[in-house]
């Protein structure tokens, strides 16, 4: 890298950058400022229809907060115990297929990958198939007599295994990756030096693998988080997520103004989620 | 002893593995079974009876095709142009050092993790408050937006395992900047750049909540489905999702078949 000059190398750096910066700063960023402008307005008259005007009316925030607070709680609380799930499921296939898979390894990958191509509504549709009242599975269990509310679908359990099953792969796939990167010398190395399995795992293995723990944790908990679909399609009544409020303040009631103070709201929680993460690991692991 | 836990672990690490894989090909099995068949009222959800009336009869309701080719169109389009503006930037962030790099990388992951429905709300508060009228244009910026941060994901993956040593060595043989990106880096790339461009095919082609905030009148694919769903899925709807998953599974093959052959050749 010592041929050319470096001044050179850094232009070249940023005219690299500045197509796709410039489309993310005024098609993300600016319009998240846009939200925000949005999320003060107050209302010209007693219907949306009326029109919004720019104004600073933070009374919006408190309003929404004090109305919808419940569903923000929800929706972190199912995001979280979907992670946790994945990250479960993710963990040991990602190991399989980094380490021991060897030449399937990448017929696995395709197979994780391969269910994107087909509608993923189609594939929660099917879910609700599956999990139906009149479906095998739920005469099954309820043989056994083990549901409590003697239904699976519109239940908050329905809803959590959607969101399990629709953002594992985003939890799969960061894990294999940082998995795969492990140079495998550093586990000989280790059993050279008398590790035990146990030990290699968690003195080697593990530690390095953590970037892909957290950069799948995140791809997964903030997605799952602002969620609406599956809540939609699988939840009742009563497991309705904040992305639902949001969703339907925006398209259905049209009141814009309480709607971006609820999304920005969510952003801004996401956001220090975020910000504690990388304070942990740093943005130098991150993609 | 020993050696046998560690047969044990080893089996239940493959086991378990098969069984995660399972788990996720459960669904796409039942919409694969169900476009088979012919169903006796407008939900498509119990078995009825046998019938390949649905894949030789595709467009009989002549929306669902429009639908799928307008999602083609734009799939497409995304792709070219998200492809272009993540590879330059997972270029600069991987071969390239420069001072405000951390802030980059963040500004990549940023909408990497922000949830869809404020992606789709934040684009709309912008449309409306400059008087943007949504429709076609409006869901191919909203596509492209959330997608540029998967591709550079996906092509960082593959830069960062290559061997700067080549480039290295390309240079030392007096290839010019240009002949060695022409040479060594892009063709080495390539394969990266390929997966992301066929990730972000199919993250266009199956975005329902992005794209239902900017969509105005038109109807996608996935609008298609969701507006469906409510009065019954047709079996066409299964049929177009079988071929495309077992489409990208043949495309997957078939890449895979002319890497060999093309390694097999480089040997001999």
């Amino acid at each position: 890298m010592t041929v050319t000059s470096k001044p050179r190398r850094i232009k070249t750096a940023y005219l690299l950058l500045i197509p796709g910066f410039a489309w993310l700063f005024f098609f993300f960023f600016f319009p998240l400022g846009s939200l925000l402008a949005t999320s003060l307005k107050r209302p010209l008259g007693d219907s949306p229809e009326a029109g919004f005007a720019y104004a600073l009316q933070f009374s919006n925030y408190s309003q929404a907060i004090a109305e919808y607070w419940p569903y923000y709680v929800r929706a972190f609380s199912f995001a979280a115990i979907a992670t946790l799930f994945c990250s479960l499921l993710a963990y040991p296939i990602s190991y399989y297929m980094a380490f021991r898979a060897k030449k399937y390894k990448y017929l696995m990958l395709v197979l994780i990958v391969a269910p994107f191509f087909a509608s993923f509504l189609l594939r929660t549709n099917a879910w609700k198939t599956i999990l139906s009242s009149e479906g095998a599975v739920v005469g099954f269990l309820n043989f056994l007599g083990v549901l409590p509310e003697e239904r699976i679908l519109s239940t908050s359990f329905a809803v959590i295994l959607g969101l399990i099953y629709n953002f594992l792969p985003f939890m799969i796939l960061p894990l294999f990756i940082s998995l795969d990167k492990i140079d495998k010398r550093l586990l000989e190395a280790a059993g050279d030096l008398y590790a035990t399995g146990n030990q290699r795992f968690w003195k080697v293995v593990w530690p390095l693998s953590i970037p892909g723990v957290v950069s799948g944790t995140i791809l997964t908990f903030i997605p799952a988080s602002g969620d609406y679909i599956n809540a939609e399609l699988l939840g009742g009544i009563s497991d309705k997520m904040i992305g639902n409020v949001i969703q339907s303040q925006f398209i259905i009631l049209r009141n814009y103004p309480q709607a971006s103070a609820l999304s920005f709201t969510l952003m801004a929680i996401v956001l220090v989620f975020l910000y504690l993460y990388l304070r942990k690991v740093g943005t130098k692991e991150l993609l | 002893m020993r050696k046998f836990g560690r047969q044990l672990r080893a089996r239940f690490l493959q086991g378990f593995s098969v069984a995660v894989i399972t788990y996720l090909m459960i669904p796409l099995a039942l919409i694969i079974i169900l476009s088979f068949n012919k169903p006796r009222g407008r939900q498509n959800t119990s078995w009825n009876q046998f019938s390949i009336d649905a894949w030789t009869n595709i467009c009989r309701d002549p929306t669902i095709c429009r639908a799928f080719s307008l999602s083609v169109q734009i799939a497409i389009l995304v792709t070219i142009v998200a492809t272009i503006l993540g590879t330059l930037i997972s270029f600069a962030l991987v071969r390239h050092k420069f001072s405000g790099k951390d802030s980059a990388t963040l500004g990549v992951f940023i909408p990497l993790s922000t949830p869809d429905v404020i992606v789709g709300a934040s684009l709309l508060a912008l449309f409306l408050n400059i008087f943007i009228p949504l429709g076609f244009w409006t869901i191919l910026i909203a596509q492209i937006t959330f997608t540029i941060s998967f591709v550079v994901v996906v092509v960082n993956a593959r830069l960062a395992g290559m061997d700067p040593r080549l480039e290295q060595a390309a240079m030392d043989l007096y290839a010019t900047p240009f002949q060695t990106f022409r040479y060594v880096t892009f063709p080495l790339a390539l394969p990266g750049i390929a997966a992301a461009a066929l990730i972000s095919l199919s993250l266009s082609f199956d975005d329902y909540i992005i794209t239902s905030f900017n969509s105005g009148r038109l109807v996608t694919f996935p609008l298609y489905v969701w507006n469906a769903a409510q009065r019954g899925i047709p079996p066409q709807v299964n049929v177009i999702a079988s071929l495309m998953f077992l489409g990208s599974l043949a495309l997957v093959a078939l890449a895979a078949i002319i890497t060999r052959r093309r390694r097999l050749k480089a040997f001999s």
